[in-house]
């Protein structure tokens, strides 16, 4: 189908982006890489009077990596980000959930932050975001804030951008020493929707033994199912991590939900599976030289 | 409508035709359009190049595929005037003058990559875009690669061949893929093909 006809605004900078949105108020939307918008559009499950167009914007492009985090802003897309060398070596978690996002094809459009914004309950990076703790840098004409996973994300399809605001950049902490990382994930297709995956993080101690764990799993939830590992795992050996504790735990935390493409229990049983593989993965990285 | 000078906001309401100009195979091509007009539709209705194919219209068929600036998109998931100004390859732009196949096209026919041929134009922009970036793939990259498009007759095994035997055919011509859009590009770039 075709979108039904909307105004159409593409600024030149994130002023002016902010006054036409400011101006637009519930009448506007942002448009970045249009990845999860347009299908939207297309299929009439979204028809917003005004859109705001970030591809004009001089600016709102940059990948910044310091000692403490990789912020990213609203125009980078999927791509830029997967093959980003310092931003990738800072955090190879981003590096590890960004193969996994969609085709190359829909990579080279959609944007990271707008991912995020998008919220969709198996989208990747949405999980990076509350594994390691980061947050969303939002504006206004009135006023700049910021907002963490856990209070941005606030049900499926649904993130707290309030009318007249823009989301203009994503901050990723960079993980503890001696941290290693994993991503993992089943679709029919690779490149689909997951039926669930999971994201981990496994900090190990002077002796190689585990200090802290955490996973966040998408698919399986309204938005990242955040379970800390840490009393599970902690004191395992890196080298040779028993995850069935972990894996029982997640299996008894999240509450899956049937739908078309798998049952709850497959998709509980799933993440379990899922989940065992990425820790192991991650200690063994950790092991071989976090933090990786 | 403002100018896009590079300093004032572009706008258009929502019935309002713009003009929007893109590079399309080489050639400046304009037309007034709406908006809410999908650069898959700006290329078949407006600029009659037919050859982009829509299927799902929503993203996950990828048989609109186009090369955007060299990369490949969905052209049905873009607006036209929000690429104005920028250049476009679209499966029109490969064959050279003479019919003279790309060898992406070419490898296709020779491996029966298509049978009804719906899904080609965008196997064949993918394909490009592909190589284009990844020159020299492994089996498994040329799978993911092309795991953006479907297509319901071949059953895949004749499209993964295909794709191989363009990697080995475009490399064996030793000039950067994405200069190989067109065949004749090289020849006007005075490009020696048996470098």
């Amino acid at each position: 189908m075709k979108p039904s006809a909307f105004a159409y605004h593409a600024p030149h900078s994130l002023e002016a982006a902010l006054d036409t949105l400011a101006e637009l108020g519930e009448d506007g939307k942002v448009l970045a890489g249009g990845q999860s918008l347009v299908p939207l559009l297309n299929m009439r499950l979204a028809a917003p009077a005004a859109l705001v167009d970030l591809a004009r914007i001089d600016g709102l492009d940059a990948i910044e990596v310091t000692d403490r985090d990789v912020r990213v802003d609203a125009r980078v897309t999927h791509e830029r980000l997967r093959t980003h060398a310092a931003a990738t070596e800072a955090i190879p978690l981003l590096r590890q959930a960004l193969d996994w996002v969609a085709h190359p094809v829909i990579r080279n459009r959609g944007t990271a932050l707008g991912s995020i914004a998008h919220a969709d309950p198996a989208g990747e990076l949405p999980a990076v975001l509350a594994l390691l703790g980061g947050h969303v840098e939002l504006a206004s004409a009135q006023e700049r804030r910021t907002a963490t996973a856990d209070d941005y994300l606030v049900g499926p399809l649904e993130s707290d951008t309030r009318p007249g605001e823009l989301a203009t950049a994503v901050v990723f902490p960079r993980p503890a020493p001696n941290t290693g990382s994993a991503f993992d994930e089943l679709a029919r297709r690779h490149g689909d929707y997951a039926l669930a995956g999971v994201g981990v993080t496994v900090t190990l101690d002077d002796d190689r033994k585990v200090r802290r764990a955490d996973a966040a799993f998408i698919g399986v939830g309204a938005t990242p199912i955040q379970v800390p590992l840490t009393d599970a795992l902690a004191g395992q050996p890196g080298d040779a991590l028993a995850p069935d504790d972990a894996i029982d735990l997640a299996r008894s935390t999240i509450d899956p939900e049937d739908d078309i493409h798998a049952t709850a229990r497959y998709r509980r049983h799933l993440a379990g599976v899922l989940l065992g593989r990425a820790l192991q993965t991650a200690a063994a990285r950790a092991v071989a030289g976090g933090t990786a | 409508m403002t100018a896009t000078d590079g300093t004032t906001t572009r706008t258009a309401t929502a019935h309002e035709r713009v003009e929007v100009t893109l590079t399309v195979n080489g050639t400046p091509r304009t037309a007034f359009v709406a908006p809410r007009r999908l650069l898959s539709d700006f290329l078949r209705h407006d600029l009659e190049l037919t050859g982009t194919h829509v299927g799902c219209e929503h993203g996950v068929c990828g048989a609109c595929t186009v090369l955007l600036d060299g990369a490949p998109i969905r052209s049905c998931l873009a607006f036209a005037i929000s690429v104005d100004g920028r250049e476009l390859t679209t499966i029109e732009g490969l064959a050279a003058d003479d019919g003279t196949l790309h060898p992406v096209q070419q490898a296709f026919r020779d491996h029966h990559g298509l049978q009804c041929g719906f899904c080609t134009p965008g196997f064949v922009m993918s394909a490009c875009g592909f190589l284009a970036e990844n020159p020299d793939p492994d089996e498994d990259e040329i799978r993911e690669g092309m795991a953006g498009n479907l297509c319901r007759c071949t059953g895949y095994a004749g499209i993964l061949d295909a794709v191989k035997q363009a990697a080995g055919d475009i490399s064996d011509r030793a000039t950067h893929p994405c200069e190989q859009h067109r065949v004749d590009a090289d020849v006007a770039n005075g490009n020696d093909r048996e470098g």
